[in-house]
């Protein structure tokens, strides 16, 4: 791993994981709110077929995964928890942030209860804007994460500025 | 180790062993959520075993509240209807439909009858749309991972001709205070008619697959018995308390508001009040909201679809309360306005509150596998539940 993480690796090689890493990112099952059906509708409706991306959503457990959609509201009292289970990911992860409310409050941006903004908690590559946003609004903000991810410095991974699907 | 050592050892452990008939089982405690696959969501079940039996069985929550109630106090009457969208996110129109009438009683105003009977058949549709994920998702939950592609297949079609109404997906935000925002679109009714007809073609695979099906059928039956008194006792209401035998139904038995009084259909219930009677009770209501759906379609009277109100909504000073069956139950406003812009205090009664109120009875004493059955037949969402 740390020829990786210095980006001393050859080029052929680097390219070669970074193909590889784009085709099978996991993304595991957790859904928070309304986002979390229309995430259901992108991964599991056979009109919308994450899948075929090379995205599979099968596992239940965070030590799977490579990927984490936040689809919906994180409150003060979840907050904890997402960044648990965000901890408990093997790197090199990705977070994808899913709807106005984990983006930033959305409608509940004066409540007392709700985080406003799930980056204050975890890092974020990608913003999907939209309450809820359209399956393809999610499904270009994984093209556009899986695009990111295929000409990758693993040494410079988080220096870049992320993602706003616009 | 020699071998009259070693079948020495072996008879000392048997006779430790016979010693120790009753084999003692540690009591464990399991929590599950709040993030499970199997918990719709954030619900969080801390369950205390012994061996596979379930001892007690705590529901925590609070890991979906938003304070829906304190920022109705903030938000305009229009506003509002944004917000309670939100609360049960798969049968949005039908949360805003028992606010505005709630309104419009103080108000006193009345919306236009061809208003009434759109909101009537999108009220439908979204139950539709809400249930139908319901008829794949408990079939995920105990195994069988087919159902939810047909399920989320067919509730796209549902949610096609909901945008094609209100612009929105998800959430419509659709119902003004004195009727509707828009008229139905060209061509909307006859388009409808045909995703009716596949809802139905859903709805019999559904019972072939699921219903039909053995395992679904031992894994359900007799399982989760909510007996009537009980039920009624924990405030339980909807398909979960029809499912017990109580003929309950608020379109029949009272006066919503809405056109479902004057069309033609049949509240179902079931007499055993177990986890396969409240699957079969909600696929029967399916089959009557299309039912309701397509009357509606036929009979949508002409004329506008917005009565007059004035463009800034003051609501004069009052108290009003109106429920109505929604989706996952009875859902309630209980609104109180001292004469200004916004509400002075909005309380909601939704029905997954209530419905989860009841799994610490429901869960003592069954075994583990049975819990994922329990869990998804009341169906609550979270939001539902938290607010």
């Amino acid at each position: 791993m740390g020829l990786v993480e210095n980006g001393k690796l050859p080029k052929p090689l680097t390219a070669l994981l970074n193909v590889s890493r784009k085709y099978s990112l996991w993304v595991y099952q957790w859904g928070l709110a309304c986002c979390a059906i229309e995430m259901g509708a992108a991964f599991a409706s056979p009109r919308y077929d994450v899948m075929r991306l090379g995205v599979i959503p099968f596992p239940a457990s965070p030590r799977q995964a490579d990927l984490v959609v936040v689809s919906g509201t994180v409150t003060d009292k979840m907050a904890p928890a997402v960044k648990r289970l965000y901890e408990q990911m093997p790197d090199p992860k990705y977070v994808i942030s899913m709807g106005s409310c984990a983006n930033c409050g959305g409608p509940y941006w004066d409540s007392y209860s709700v985080t406003k903004g799930v980056d204050q908690i975890i890092p974020v590559d990608v913003y999907v804007p939209g309450c809820p946003p359209r399956p393809e609004a999610l499904l270009e903000g994984i093209v556009l994460l899986q695009e990111r991810i295929r000409s990758e410095d693993m040494g410079e991974r988080w220096n870049g500025d992320p993602i706003v699907v616009s | 180790m020699t071998d009259t050592q070693q079948i020495a050892y072996i008879a000392a452990q048997a006779a430790d062993a016979r010693v120790n008939v009753e084999l003692e089982t540690e009591g464990m405690t399991l929590n599950i959520g709040p993030q499970h696959p199997a918990t719709h969501g954030t619900l969080r079940i801390i369950v205390r075993l012994d061996g596979e039996r379930v001892v007690a069985a705590e529901p925590v929550m609070g890991y979906m509240h938003r304070g829906y109630e304190k920022l109705a106090e903030v938000r305009t009457y229009p506003q509002v209807t944004t917000l309670v969208n939100r609360i049960d996110w798969l049968g949005s129109f039908a949360n805003e439909v028992p606010f505005i009438l709630a309104a419009e009683r103080l108000m006193e105003v009345e919306a236009p009858p061809r208003a009434r009977w759109i909101r009537t058949a999108l009220f439908e549709l979204s139950r539709i749309a809400n249930v139908i994920l319901f008829l794949g998702d408990m079939a995920v939950q105990l195994g069988a991972v087919t159902p939810v592609f047909f399920a989320f297949r067919d509730r796209e079609f549902v949610l096609n001709q909901i945008e094609a109404v209100t612009g929105g997906r998800f959430h419509p935000n659709f119902d003004r205070i004195g009727g509707l925002k828009d008229d139905l679109p060209k061509g909307w009714i006859e388009e409808t008619r045909g995703v009716l007809a596949r809802i139905r073609t859903f709805c019999d695979e559904m019972e072939d697959l699921v219903a039909g099906n053995e395992i679904f059928e031992a894994r359900t039956r007799n399982i989760g018995v909510v007996p009537a008194d009980i039920g009624l006792a924990y405030g339980l209401s909807g398909a979960n308390i029809r499912a017990s035998g109580v003929d309950w139904d608020l379109r029949r038995d009272s006066d919503m508001g809405l056109a479902h009084r004057e069309l033609d259909w049949k509240v179902w219930t079931h007499p055993d009040g177990d986890s396969f009677a409240r699957y079969w009770v909600r696929l029967q209501e399916v089959r009557e909201a299309c039912t309701i759906v397509e009357q509606c379609l036929d009979g949508i009277p002409s004329g506008p679809v917005m009565a007059k109100v004035p463009r800034i909504i003051k609501v004069p000073a009052g108290e009003a309360y109106v429920e109505t069956e929604n989706p996952l139950g009875v859902m309630g406003y209980y609104i109180v306005s001292k004469g200004e812009l916004v509400p002075y205090r909005v309380k909601i009664r939704s029905a997954s509150f209530n419905n989860v109120s009841i799994t610490p009875w429901l869960l003592e004493g069954v075994y583990v596998p049975d819990v994922i059955s329990i869990l998804a037949s009341p169906y609550f969402i979270l939001g539902d539940i938290d607010r």
